[in-house]
């Protein structure tokens, strides 16, 4: 909630109004609204939605950069809102990092310093803070600029020293706030494979926002798309574009390729008793484009199994109308 | 996009509406001139206030009691101001006399300094080199062989000396607070208005107060430096850490840096390049004060120059000018070259840290041999006298001088005199001649039309305090000299500001000279135009053009510069001619930048033309003078400088009153600010 006199307006009847009412009537903007989610460790949870929705206040309030005007963050079991300051700089030293869209890094150090800069500040010192940021800089490929200043690197180079930087202190969780939105097209592509290639590596949990619903649906385990503050959906990238919640989701995943990112499980029909059961099995959780080739190459229907269970069948034409109609295919 | 057109659209139309409300304005502004000069015709001459030379009023009478009773409380020590301020007042000395005894004066009982011309060469050089590198080492090398040269050599150390304490001081206190304000909104909103007064002020109405605090000399010498070159330093350093990166800040702080850790690490050092250029522009003001605070009897060149004008040995001045025109010229180097190096010798360093060193250290070593040898050698220590080139540049300057003025067929007389008798001397009738009520309705008048209500109160408030401080007649000779300067300052910049705003190439060609021109501290100007239309009104008036032509044109043409491109371009895909861009579009856009520059205009010729009273304007400026010199004085004096600062700060309010009404319906969020523009105008990208 930001404006004047905000941390009143929570308990009030005006907490009610619409955004519209609310500036009117207050001059506040409540920029993140009711929204309860958690995290799995271990998951990519992408955050996703138009510039101007909350998700950057989101993020922040997660650490406390943006202190929430009301509600609560709790991080592995440690309540972060109720957080002394150093309790908080403990968590932000230890266990959190984060990656900023335009990378925010310190102009007169070189790349290896800038890396080793969170390591610093926690009083680590310099032989060893170089060795560590020395192995963080190889593992996201820039091995060879470490002397390098940010100004002497593109945009993803720079963007890579960010993430570094963001990986020196081995944090559990890290927040990623449009961290490739500066970049170019085909560099977005090869840091959001670095990004995968990384999380495949080190599992950390990470909560990954971007206006991008191609970007969340690539990286994200589960999403959450988010409008004037508040949360429009949350699923799976299939569960998304297989089930818009509401219109303004489905405007968004309609230019989506549907076959990049449904499942079986939503284009597969009951098993009739007539199906053959010689056809390829394959699992519920299959993206129909992978499918696609096997499925189409046989005569028979495919079996879709779950834990072993037969569950339902995919012919051709389902296949046929996801891959070419591109065809919602709402059970 | 769409939204964009509206937005321009409708500052079009507003913009309309102000040029019609404008219009109505020039329209009642006439009709008030048209009036007072009926009104003057008939009653000119009757109750102008004036008073002789050498009156003294009950007024200044009353600030004469005042300087003598805090004379006496300073030298009785009871008050625990006084023996504050004696306090400091002797640390300085102290501090400015040890200096002194080291490098310029005998220390007893040796009959020479401790070192000599020698070491203080060796080690200016050893300095700048590792500050500033090389190339700036032989400039400074050069620039010191100069004073030797010019036959000025302890004077410029002298000065140099004053100078650079006073900026360290400026420097120690500056910095602190211009971070504090960065980071303290409620610290800025109590600064801001101080350092405004302190800007707005001309820089020698405090120099007489000053003076009776802290007695006449190096101390209250010191004071008054640091009191007028302290905010740049402040400005600029809270402008250069507030202004850094947002989400640098952000993502260090996400990593959990303390306060400190931020303050350390991250902001200083961002800020480090525009910190350097606040204390640049320190130094220079530091310097430009040393010259005048000669006046109140600072050692060094202020005071060559000071007594070569009284005595009207322009030759002499004119040569002190040049040494300080010189130093002036060191100074700046120095500072910027040392702004533009940090982030080259940290690179440079890290991949060959050791030539660097071993120069250092080598050439360390032979300036302290250099300041041995110095201290035991006689010609070592005293510049040889016979390379002293001086006097014989003093003459051939005031042979030059004499033909400009005799046998040019008294060219620069003529000019001076024509101006005199057909632009200044009427419109002085008009203004100082007129029954004092006719001029002060007529100015109340006048300022409520350009700015007012608010305008209107504060000129009523200024025009009463002038009228009891008993030198009205004085003030509107004052007021009437500045109002013909900035007149002219404001034509020339705006054709200059033009075409720099226009052409890259005319830019390039001037901004250097405008650049240079504000290194110069402002006293030296008057010498060479001294030298060609000796002492009189004029003399000030076009010192104090040239004094504000710079500021005021760069404001100018940064305005024009900082007009969309995008809106310059579709006026001319419109087919917009050339002066129609420049009259439909680029200044009407430009028009904050327009008022803000005759806002600058106006307290830069103020102060310029008071200062041309010292040397022979007459009015405020000589009562000033006068009341340094005579003890009877003091009262008056006081008096004027109080004069001075009023009638800055009424025309201030006017200006920018009038500034913040022509600027409301474009754009009512950009209150001028006009002293931080100003300080943080010159070559601060």
């Amino acid at each position: 909630m930001f404006g004047p006199k905000a941390g009143k307006i929570i308990g009030t009847a005006d907490a009610d109004l619409t955004p519209k009412q609310l500036l009117r009537r207050t001059g506040c903007v409540a920029a993140v609204r009711d929204i309860s989610f958690s995290v799995v460790p271990g998951e990519v949870f992408a955050v996703m939605g138009l510039s101007g929705s909350g998700k950057s206040t989101l993020v922040r309030c997660l650490t406390r950069l943006i202190e929430p005007t009301a509600g609560s963050v709790t991080i592995d079991g440690h309540n972060v809102t109720k957080a002394s300051a150093s309790a908080l700089r403990d968590l932000r030293r230890n266990h959190v990092s984060m990656v900023f869209q335009h990378f925010g890094l310190l102009p007169h150090r070189q790349v290896i310093d800038n890396v080793a800069y969170g390591l610093e500040i926690r009083g680590v010192g310099k032989v060893d803070r170089r060795k560590k940021a020395a192995e963080i800089v190889e593992l996201v490929g820039l091995a060879g600029n470490e002397t390098s200043y940010p100004d002497q690197l593109s945009g993803g180079m720079q963007q890579r020293v960010g993430l570094a930087r963001a990986l020196a202190g081995d944090p559990a969780l890290l927040l990623f706030d449009e961290p490739f939105s500066a970049l170019d097209p085909l560099i977005r592509r090869d840091m959001q494979n670095e990004v995968i290639r990384l999380q495949a590596e080190l599992r950390k949990t990470m909560v990954f926002v971007t206006h991008d619903l191609q970007e969340a649906l690539r990286l994200g385990d589960r999403i959450l798309i988010m409008r004037d503050g508040e949360v429009v959906q949350i699923g799976t990238p299939a569960e998304v574009v297989a089930h818009p919640a509401d219109a303004y989701v489905r405007d968004f995943v309609s230019d989506i390729p549907l076959s990049h990112v449904l499942t079986l499980k939503y284009v597969m029909r009951e098993p009739r008793p007539d199906d053959s059961s010689e056809g390829p099995v394959m699992a519920s959780d299959t993206i129909v484009g992978e499918a696609a080739r096997v499925a189409l190459g046989s005569e028979l229907v495919v079996q879709v199994v779950e834990d072993g269970a037969l569950v339902g069948i995919v012919d051709r034409d389902a296949i046929l109308r996801v891959v070419v109609a591109e065809e919602s295919v709402a059970v | 996009m769409s939204s964009v057109a509206t937005v321009r659209s409708q500052s079009l139309d507003t913009g309309l509406v102000a040029t019609l409300r404008a219009h109505g304005r020039t329209g009642s502004l006439l009709g008030v001139i048209v009036l007072w000069v009926v009104v003057w015709a008939v009653t000119r001459g009757n109750m102008t206030l004036e008073i002789g030379g050498a009156q003294v009023t009950d007024a200044h009478a009353w600030f004469r009691t005042r300087a003598a009773e805090i004379e006496a409380a300073a030298s009785a020590g009871t008050s625990p101001v006084f023996v504050a301020t004696t306090a400091i007042a002797d640390a300085l000395d102290w501090v400015v006399g040890s200096l002194q005894r080291l490098f310029t004066v005998p220390a007893f009982p040796r009959p020479l300094p401790q070192v000599g011309w020698a070491g203080i060469l060796a080690s200016a050089a050893w300095v700048s080199f590792a500050v500033a590198g090389l190339r700036i080492s032989l400039l400074v090398v050069a620039t010191f062989l100069g004073f030797g040269l010019l036959g000025v050599w302890e004077d410029s150390v002298d000065l140099l000396i004053i100078t650079n304490v006073s900026v360290l001081l400026a420097v120690v206190v500056g910095i602190p607070l211009g971070i504090w304000m960065a980071h303290s909104k409620a610290v800025s909103s109590i600064l801001t208005p101080v350092l405004d007064g302190m800007q707005t002020m001309p820089s020698f109405s405090y120099l007489l107060p000053v003076a009776i605090m802290f007695g006449i000399g190096s101390a209250a010498a010191v004071v008054v430096i640091v009191i007028y070159a302290t905010p740049p330093v402040v400005r600029i350093t809270a402008h250069g850490v507030s202004s850094v990166s947002a989400t640098t800040l952000e993502a260090t702080s996400s990593l959990g840096q303390t306060r400190w850790q931020r303050l350390k690490n991250v902001e200083i050092p961002m800020a480090r390049r525009t910190i350097v250029v606040g204390v640049n522009q320190t130094t220079m003001a530091a310097l430009a004060m040393a010259v005048i605070a000669g006046y109140i009897d600072s050692p060094g060149l202020g005071q060559n120059v000071l007594s070569a004008l009284q005595r009207n040995q322009l030759g002499n001045a004119a040569v002190a000018g040049l040494a300080i025109v010189l130093m002036a010229i060191m100074l700046d180097r120095t500072t910027t070259a040392a702004s533009e190096r940090p982030g080259s010798v940290t690179r440079s360093v890290s991949s060959s840290p050791l030539p660097r060193r071993i120069g250092l250290i080598g050439s360390g070593a032979a300036t302290l041999v250099a300041v041995y040898l110095s201290h035991v050698q006689r010609a070592l220590n005293e510049f040889p006298d016979r390379l002293d080139l001086g006097p014989s540049i003093a003459s051939a300057v005031d042979d030059f001088g004499d033909w400009l003025r005799d046998d040019l067929s008294g060219l620069t007389t003529s000019i001076q005199q024509h101006f005199t008798n057909f632009l200044l001397n009427p419109l002085q009738d008009l203004v100082a001649n007129s029954p004092w009520f006719v001029t002060g309705a007529a100015i109340v008048a006048i300022a409520f039309v350009i700015g007012g209500w608010r305008a209107l109160l504060s000129t009523v408030v200024c025009l009463a305090g002038i009228y009891y401080l008993d030198l009205w007649n004085n003030a509107m000779i004052t007021i009437t000299s500045v109002l013909v300067a900035t007149f002219a300052v404001i034509l020339l910049a705006v054709v200059l500001g033009i075409a720099m705003g226009r052409g890259e190439a005319a830019d390039r060609l001037v901004r250097p000279v405008l650049d240079a021109a504000q290194t110069v501290p402002a006293f030296v100007y008057l010498i060479p135009i001294l030298i060609m239309f000796g002492p009189n009104r004029f003399t000030a008036i076009v010192a104090g053009v040239i004094y504000a032509v710079p500021p005021a044109t760069k404001l100018v043409a940064d305005g024009i510069r900082g007009v969309d491109p995008t809106t310059v371009e579709a006026a001319r895909s419109s087919g917009t001619s050339r002066l129609q861009m420049v009259i439909k579009v680029q200044l009407p856009m430009a028009k904050g930048s327009l008022v803000l520059a005759a806002n600058q205009g106006l307290l830069y010729v103020l102060s310029m033309v008071v200062v041309g009273g010292m040397v022979g304007a007459g009015a405020l400026g000589a009562d000033i003078v006068t009341g340094f010199r005579q003890t009877s004085f003091v009262g008056r004096g006081l008096a004027a400088a109080v004069t001075v600062v009023l009638v800055g700060i009424m025309l201030d309010r006017i200006t920018r009153y009038g500034a913040q009404r022509t600027l409301q319906p474009a754009s009512s969020h950009s209150r001028p600010r006009p002293l931080q523009v100003l300080w943080a105008g010159r070559r601060n990208q």
